[in-house]
């Protein structure tokens, strides 16, 4: 295939981490060969994109292999014929001749979706009755659920943020794509930054900024409990040089930070954290596989091999050795598995500390705070960190933890420019003579609190009555304001 | 490379000479200021001497100016700026900027064009989010905004990170061919330089947005867009609603007494003729609470937003 060959753009290569994309669903997958994939109703191996250009469109053949489409012809309805209006229209349910088993039966002799929608127009008794626009409409309807082709595109923010806020809201504290993006930009985030995050949002956010940060400056992700949870980080498929100016700290070490007791002699017992815990989509979700389960098949065929590999003399005496071997090399392990296991608690005490030096600075160019926990403490101690004239944003599912919050910040004083908002997001249906907005939008996508930090002023008193004179409007505008709600 | 000071891309501690500067009065109020040794900016505070106020301090300080009254002096960010910056056009603000920047998948290295510059109110956010590598084309078809917005990058240290070209975009297209990872137009006619926004884009795929503020553009650029193979076009539009945090005090109205019965004076809990027991909780006075109250007025339209892919398929 010279042609495929010569044409530019990013391949996609095994291992890489992916979306697939079928119309406004997504799934983040990792391409791995001979690893079967679900999406959206339909079962199939990625072994045939690899080498392929992203951006690439495939359908699904035989076996579950991907075959890549070529670009559609337009279908030319050479139906011109059409009504004018609906008023002799009756929906009974019965319009459309074909059955269930007729179109199965189709589908079963490969016909492709293209001719499938052609003989759906042709047994329709009331399509060419229908007015332009509502054939225009059958026909846009009947191709998006016959014509299925995935492109496999690279994962970026807008893919995932957009993804996750479809299917997986919950994980993400109902964080509306739009509302990261006014983070991303309130916070001023860009490379070169050093930046602290606090997320619970599966690692989106932190994705998100590690992407607008393009691996320059560092990012200190503060944690609860265990460890953090990066499972959307892996599906951005970041080089590896972006983790290592990545570092994380105990939410539960912070208050002794901040007052100067800090010791590394205890940390959090830590689960695996740096697994992605399942396959992240927006599509079906009957689709449960989970990289935890196939990691743990891979390390059990290893052991296995090993076992094998071991056991390779049938005498006795080589048996009797074998035993004795056996058990040496077991040992040996254990030792070995108790050596790593302490070189690497010692490699995160290290870090721990290493970290601890990074926030003790006190010089953060920034602060962002997405998660499920109320914010107000969040805020008033991670503000501690960040240097002067800069900015913090906080995000928050619930407007009235951020009513709190900024009450707090007031008057512990050092920020100015508060502003609480939320932004309001509607999608438009554009065709000729038929724009306007789409039926469904969101109801809400969450708030946002932003300021920024400012030098402490020792005359605490002063500083805070004169700025609660400047921040407050004239008496006037206040008085109209409660009149209004009364 | 320390040497040049790229206050508008990287962050420093300390005002130097030549640094634009914002000052801030308090409560949304507040100014850029270029810092000069021995300049003097004039605030309803007082006089502001740069040499001894400004240049050395660090970002964030708090200022007393010559009639003792206060400003912080804050780090120049493309947001301050956007809020800050003198208009010679309409502007785009960081709400429709944010979108716009996360649509078009914008970050370090992304090479992206633009008309028309205007005020430079995008320009200034699109080179924060590219930098340190890659870069702006900007074409403005005005000639002394092209000049004004030049000699404004090159005033903010980040000249080395955008070209402007003063041309019309329609006609000759950005100047550039193939390069591009992202394509912004905000012009009267978009849909006149979408054939020569596919050709800017990198020929692997890009993405594109354009901003119009009537839907009779919109419908003329998504069927431009469909006809030069653009794909995912998406319109939407994104608005702010901002609330002042505020505590309210209602007063309780006066529901008067029920009739006194013969067992006597007083109200207690118990009678059922109590106003509070059948009304709720609320006793004499007034009730505060805290709310996010809307402001009267807010942003109901700045203009719509059509995204699409140019993609190989």
């Amino acid at each position: 295939m010279a042609e495929e060959s010569a044409r530019p753009g990013p391949r996609i290569r095994e291992g890489d981490w992916a979306v697939l994309k079928r119309d406004e669903v997504f799934k983040a997958v990792q391409v791995l060969r001979r690893r079967k994939v679900i999406f959206e109703k339909q079962w199939f191996y990625l072994d045939n994109a690899i080498g392929h250009i992203y951006g690439t469109t495939f359908e699904v053949s035989t076996g579950g292999s991907l075959q890549p489409k070529k670009k559609m012809e337009e279908t030319t309805t050479e139906t011109k014929e059409a009504g004018t209006d609906n008023r002799n229209i009756v929906d009974d349910g019965k319009s459309q001749k074909l059955t269930h088993d007729d179109i199965q039966a189709l589908k079963d002799k490969g016909i492709k979706g293209q001719e499938i929608v052609q003989q759906l127009i042709e047994n329709s008794t009331t399509f060419r009755g229908k007015t332009e626009f509502a054939q225009d409409k059958y026909i846009k309807k009947k191709k998006k659920k016959y014509e299925a082709v995935i492109t496999i595109v690279k994962p970026s923010t807008r893919i995932l943020s957009t993804m996750y806020y479809a299917r997986e809201p919950g994980k993400i504290n109902h964080l509306r794509y739009d509302t990261l993006a006014q983070m991303l930009t309130l916070g001023n985030i860009r490379a070169g930054n050093k930046m602290i995050v606090m997320e619970t949002c599966a690692g989106l956010v932190l994705g998100a900024i590690m992407e607008r940060m393009g691996g320059h400056g560092s990012i200190i992700q503060m944690y609860p409990g265990g460890g953090p949870v990066r499972a959307a980080t892996s599906c951005f498929g970041f080089p590896e040089s972006f983790f290592r100016t990545l570092y994380e700290f105990p939410l539960s070490k912070v208050c002794s930070l901040v007052s100067g007791t800090f010791s590394s002699e205890t940390l959090p017992s830590e689960p695996d954290y740096n697994v992605p815990v399942e396959e992240e989509s927006n599509g079906s979700l009957e689709e449960k596989q989970t990289l935890i389960q196939e990691t743990e098949v891979e390390s059990n065929t290893e052991a296995v091999m090993e076992s094998i590999e071991t056991g390779d003399q049938e005498t006795m005496d080589d048996l009797a050795a074998e035993d004795a071997e056996c058990k040496e090399s077991k040992e040996r392990r254990n030792k070995e598995n108790i050596r790593e296991k302490q070189r690497k608690q010692q490699e995160r005490k290290r870090k721990l500390v290493e970290t601890a030096a990074l926030l003790e600075e006190k010089n953060a160019d920034g602060l962002i705070v997405a998660s499920k926990f109320h914010p107000t403490p969040l805020l008033l101690s991670l503000l501690e960190f960040v240097a002067p004239s800069r900015p913090f944003v906080v995000y928050c599912q619930y407007k009235e933890p951020l009513l709190d919050c900024y009450t707090k910040l007031r008057e512990k004083g050092g920020v100015i420019n508060l502003k609480l908002s939320e932004t309001w997001l509607r999608n438009y249906q554009v065709l000729p003579d038929r724009s306007h907005p789409k039926l469904m939008m969101s109801g809400g996508g969450g708030y946002l609190l932003s300021g920024i930090t400012v030098t402490m002023e020792k005359v605490q008193s002063d500083a805070n009555s004169l700025e609660a004179q400047k921040i407050e409007e004239p008496a006037s505008k206040k008085r109209k304001l409660e009149e209004l709600h009364c | 490379n320390k040497t040049i000071t790229m206050s508008f891309v990287e962050y420093r501690d300390t005002i130097k000479d030549g640094d634009t500067a914002i000052v801030f009065l308090g409560h949304e109020s507040m100014f850029p200021v270029k810092v000069q040794h021995g300049g003097k900016t004039q605030t309803k505070y007082g006089v502001i001497r740069h040499s001894t106020d400004l240049i050395g301090k660090r970002y964030g300080s708090k200022v007393t100016c010559s009639k003792g009254g206060w400003v912080f002096i804050l780090h120049p960010t493309p947001e301050l700026w956007t809020m800050n910056l003198p208009h010679r056009t309409q502007i785009l603000y960081s709400t429709d900027i944010s979108l716009i920047t996360m649509m078009l998948e914008l970050k370090p290295g992304s090479i992206v064009c633009e008309s028309g510059t205007g005020s430079g109110s995008l320009s200034h956010a699109i080179i924060r989010t590219v930098a340190p590598t890659g870069h702006l084309y900007t074409v403005e078809f005005h000639q002394q905004r092209a000049e004004k917005a030049e000699e404004e990058f090159q005033e903010h240290k980040v000249e080395h990170l955008v070209t402007v070209k003063n041309q019309d975009v329609c006609k000759n297209g950005f100047g550039v061919s193939n390069v591009a990872d992202a394509v912004f137009l905000d012009i009267p006619s978009p849909w006149e330089a979408i054939g020569h926004a596919k050709s800017a884009l990198k020929i692997e795929g890009g993405r594109i947005c354009s901003f119009s503020p009537c839907i009779e553009q919109v419908q003329r650029t998504c069927l431009a867009m469909e006809e030069h193979g653009f794909t995912e076009i998406n319109t939407l539009e994104s608005l702010l609603r901002v609330y002042n945090v505020r505590t309210v005090s209602l007063q309780i109205p006066d529901l008067g007494k029920a009739a006194e019965d013969n067992s006597g004076t007083g109200f207690d809990s118990s009678n059922q003729s109590n106003p509070e027991s059948l009304y709720g909780i609320l006793q004499q006075g007034t009730a505060q609470f805290k709310s996010g109250v809307p402001l009267k007025e807010m942003v109901g339209h700045t203009g719509y937003l059509t995204f699409a892919t140019k993609s190989l398929f």
